[in-house]
């Protein structure tokens, strides 16, 4: 291969880890403030892409992504207010199962809503065939905006994180939720928060992907799977592994399908997955603190 | 009858930077009951788990009947002839008492998964044999008017009980009782006395965690004292109460 | 003897099978016993599934592949055309042992194939050892994480019966031969044999419910539901967690490989919508509605929802309709259905106390 195959590969691996990277990081939120699972992560990025793409034709682009946002984070609330908040005495188990039963009843919404075809949002600059050079590849403007708003979210839940009240609020609820609740943090509401913030960057990045990867409405799943696996790999809890750790992802799977069948694609994500369930639970930046992971 | 049971030689547990056990050799001769006090966080728990083979230690052995069982599973331990209770107690709340003494017979019974599913005539006869050992247990304990009913509708003195009486279940050689008067009145306490005595008696050799200072004077031949890890005395309890070592890690300094 | 107690329930169904058989042949409503025989083979894995979730108290999200992994190896081997290699040594030394035989396919040429008795068997002996190594690292993982595992092996196996060329890729295997059990008996799907797959199926499925009825009430099953109640406490009572929770994972791999090998033969064919993580779900569903450790509610839950699946009762809502009953039993009733308070009457028949 010479150097510009490699770098268009390079791109399309980065482009669609960041894509994986954002879904781990809406795991990491929710995971953080509550210690769950949440299997429906995938479906907040089809929701938010189909909601889009239904919007734009009455509203302009930016306005429907806009909406589509506001939308999928108020469904996000929904979800956590509905089905999540009430569960008394729950195991963490038996909450992973829920969201199970959400994702799958999401989907199927989403199937009766939208019906099973294909779509897309437009590319927000340019066409289809616009390109723009970088080291003699041409890559398609809209990997670009991938990047860049990927790279926006990141930037902006970092220093959300450290330095808003809200924010630290969260990370109180993650470390210890009685003792942030004798402080005075409204806990439930930050439960709520997770969801409607996991929700909201979701569909965000759902609504900037679509153009490249299509939007079908099983497209979740797959989705979810893979971003499970970018946020163990990283170390569940940690977003900014999730982001390395999600590049890398997207870098394997370009690779291999430059050199393999492109079938063999998706059984890389859960390749690696099960490798790191077995081998390393903690991730490959977490502590080793094997012995939370397992049972006896 | 001077035999050792059990031995531990030089145990050392380390939790990150904590050095939760630090060099720890006791000696339980057969047919004693052994006290292990200490304030809290002194290891004691620590020490039984390295016993039982919950964790393993980063030095030392543990010997039993002249065998070094450092590295067994707590599974391996049990059907050694260790038995033990914990501190809360750990009752399998869904099942019957009958049920859950039964469950102490697990390591003497044999039967597996295909003469279970085939309901072979084998395992009639155990199976009557598990549940007639293990009323015999209850009745001895005081317990076999509650024995069909679910185990976490009992009291929590007589949930303790039943505790026992599945580690009695097992036969065992050695039995290791974390903190077992635990949130007992005065009353309870006595009573509890009495059963150790009673489990000593037949032949049963007890190694006892615990706070409550009379239940140790009443019953202890021996007496291990730990402190932040580390064994400060041993011996008989009299002789312990009045080691100024002992004193000190309990009442204080004066300059403290 | 007290030991025959806990048989009751299975004579009793015995009986109601055999009436139903009477009452559906008189109305004239046969075709009923085509979605019965299939629920029956479904409700297979749901047992085992059974056992690993309410008994043991381990998670499984990818049983479906088990049941793949019985089915298309069952129906690779009895349609694979080795006649090309006839004449080598281990294909002629199978044909000489009868386990490669000839026969006619459905367009009247003449094929050579595995007769499916030794496929099952073979497909029995891939799915133990697959299962002890899926099982070996998976079980060791807590909670959360052996639900990932596990559904990361239902979807390779999805992937690869998907992609590979000889399984069919989307389209899966058809013209998979009916299964000769014993002279005159047959595992086959057209109408002719209707009554009698009807009773091959239920055969089994009781034949099933009475092992696992058995391992319950036995010291194994004490160990499990130990194992359930407080892993720690067994552990220390001499019980090897580990190899417990490990031969339940494979036995319960075993009861649905067996329902994915007969329903293959049934249905002559076998496709890559067995092995989908809603086909997984579904199966964790059933066991939930029917009260987790309820090996009857279960075999109960089983054949009723899948038969009211089969018969299109739930239109394209399907898949919805079971996330839907999974969400209302995880919120309100984790422990199942059929152990809420109005039903207390029915469950010490069906429930499994040893205090006989």
């Amino acid at each position: 291969m010479n150097l510009p195959q490699v770098v268009q590969y390079c791109f399309a691996g980065i482009t669609v880890g960041s894509i994986y990277a954002i879904v781990a990081i809406g795991f990491n939120i929710i995971y953080n403030t509550t210690g769950i699972i949440n299997f429906a992560q995938g479906e907040f990025l089809i929701v938010g892409a189909m909601t889009a793409i239904s919007l734009n034709h009455f509203v302009p682009l930016p306005v429907a992504i806009f909406l589509a946002v506001v939308v999928t984070t108020i469904i996000g609330g929904l979800v956590e207010i509905v089905f999540i908040r009430h569960v008394r005495n729950a195991s963490v188990l038996r909450l992973i199962v829920i969201t199970i039963g959400i994702s799958i009843l999401m989907r199927e919404a989403m199937l009766h809503i939208w019906d099973e075809k294909v779509r897309s949002l437009p590319y927000f600059t340019g066409t289809g065939v616009s390109t723009v050079t970088i080291l003699g590849a041409h890559i398609s403007p809209q990997v670009l905006w991938v990047l860049g708003v990927s790279a926006i979210i990141v930037m902006g839940l970092t220093p959300f994180f450290r330095f808003t009240l809200t924010g630290r609020a969260m990370r109180a609820c993650a470390d210890d939720r009685m003792a942030a609740r004798l402080c005075g943090i409204n806990d439930r509401w930050m439960v709520t928060l997770s969801f409607m913030l996991s929700a909201g960057i979701g569909a965000l990045a759902g609504c900037v992907i679509s153009p490249v990867t299509q939007t079908q409405y099983d497209m979740g799943a797959s989705l979810a799977i893979k971003g499970f696996t970018v946020a163990i790999l990283g170390g569940l809890g940690n977003s900014m592994a999730a982001v390395a750790a999600g590049l890398m992802l997207g870098l394997v799977e370009a690779f291999v399908m430059s050199q393999f069948d492109i079938a063999y694609k998706e059984a890389v994500s859960i390749v690696i997955l099960l490798l790191i369930l077995v081998f390393r639970p903690s991730g490959l930046f977490g502590k080793r603190e094997i012995a939370a992971m397992r049972a006896l | 009858m001077s035999n050792v049971l059990l031995e531990t030689k030089g145990l050392h547990r380390f939790f990150g930077g904590l050095h939760a056990v630090n060099d720890v050799s006791i000696t339980v001769t057969q047919g004693a009951i052994k006290g292990v006090i200490g304030p809290n966080g002194a290891g004691k728990t620590t020490l039984f788990n390295l016993i039982a083979g919950t964790i393993q230690p980063h030095n030392g052995e543990v010997i039993f009947r002249d065998k070094k069982i450092t590295a067994l599973k707590p599974h391996a331990v049990a059907c050694r002839g260790i038995a033990r209770t914990f501190q809360t107690t750990k009752l399998f709340s869904h099942m019957t008492v009958l049920e859950n003494v039964m469950m102490g017979r697990h390591c003497r019974t044999r039967c597996g998964f295909i003469s279970g599913m085939l309901n072979l005539p084998r395992t009639w006869r155990e199976d009557k044999q598990t549940k007639e050992k293990a009323l015999s247990i209850l009745e001895d304990i005081g317990l076999k008017e509650h024995a069909f009913e679910t185990a976490s509708n009992l009291p929590f003195g007589r949930q303790r009980l039943v505790e026992f009486a599945r580690a009695l279940a097992m036969e065992p050689e050695l039995l290791l009782l974390d903190e077992p008067a635990a949130g007992l009145n005065i009353y309870e306490t006595k009573e509890l006395a009495k059963l150790i005595l009673w489990i000593r008696d037949r032949g049963v050799t007890c190694l006892v965690v615990e706070h409550d200072m009379s239940l140790v004077m009443a019953i202890c031949d021996d007496v291990v004292v730990l402190d932040q890890g580390r064994k400060i005395a041993e011996g008989p309890p009299r002789t312990v109460q009045r080691n100024p070592e002992v004193i000190r890690i309990y009442l204080g300094d004066s300059d403290a | 003897m007290t030991h025959f107690r806990r048989y009751i329930p299975v004579i009793a169904v015995a009986i109601g099978i055999i009436i139903l058989q009477v009452v559906l042949s008189g109305t004239r409503s046969t075709y009923y016993m085509t979605q019965i025989t299939m629920s029956a083979y479904y409700a297979l894995v749901v047992i085992g599934l059974c056992l690993l979730m309410g008994y043991a108290g381990q998670i499984s999200l990818g049983h479906a592949g088990f049941f793949a992994i019985g089915g298309y190896t069952t129906a690779v081997l009895t349609t694979f055309n080795l006649m090309a290699y006839r004449d080598t040594p281990l294909v002629s030394l199978c044909h000489s042992l009868g386990v490669v035989v000839q026969r006619q396919d459905i367009y009247g040429a003449d094929i050579l194939a595995f007769s499916p008795w030794p496929a099952f068997v073979v497909a029995i002996l891939l799915t133990v050892i697959i299962a002890f190594m899926i099982g070996l690292p998976v079980i060791r993982l807590k909670g959360h994480y052996m639900a990932m595992a596990s559904l990361g092996f239902g979807l390779i196996i999805y992937r690869i019966v998907l992609g590979g060329r000889i399984f069919g890729q989307a389209d899966g295997i058809s013209n998979v031969p009916p299964f000769k059990i014993i002279a005159g008996l047959e595992v086959n799907g057209r109408a002719a044999f209707r009554i009698e797959s009807y009773y091959i199926a239920w055969f089994v499925v009781l034949a099933a419910m009475t092992l696992a009825i058995n391992l319950v009430h036995s010291r194994v099953g004490r160990a499990l539901r130990s194992i359930h109640e407080n892993e720690e406490a067994a552990h220390s009572l001499g019980v090897n967690t580990y190899r417990y929770k490990l031969l339940v994972f494979v036995l319960s791999a075993l009861f649905a490989a067996v329902g994915g090998v007969l329903l293959t033969h049934y249905n002559g064919s076998i496709g890559p919508s067995e092995v989908t993580v809603t086909k997984s779900v579904r199966y964790l569903v059933i066991v939930a509605v029917g009260g987790m450790a309820n090996l009857w509610g279960a075999l109960f839950m089983g054949v009723l929802l899948n038969f009211l699946s089969l018969r299109g009762v739930f239109g394209s809502y399907d898949d919805a309709v079971f996330a839907i009953i999974l969400i209302t039993i995880m919120l309100f009733s984790p422990q199942g259905l059929l152990r809420l308070p109005k039903f207390r009457t029915v469950t010490p028949l069906l429930s499994r106390r040893a205090n006989e």
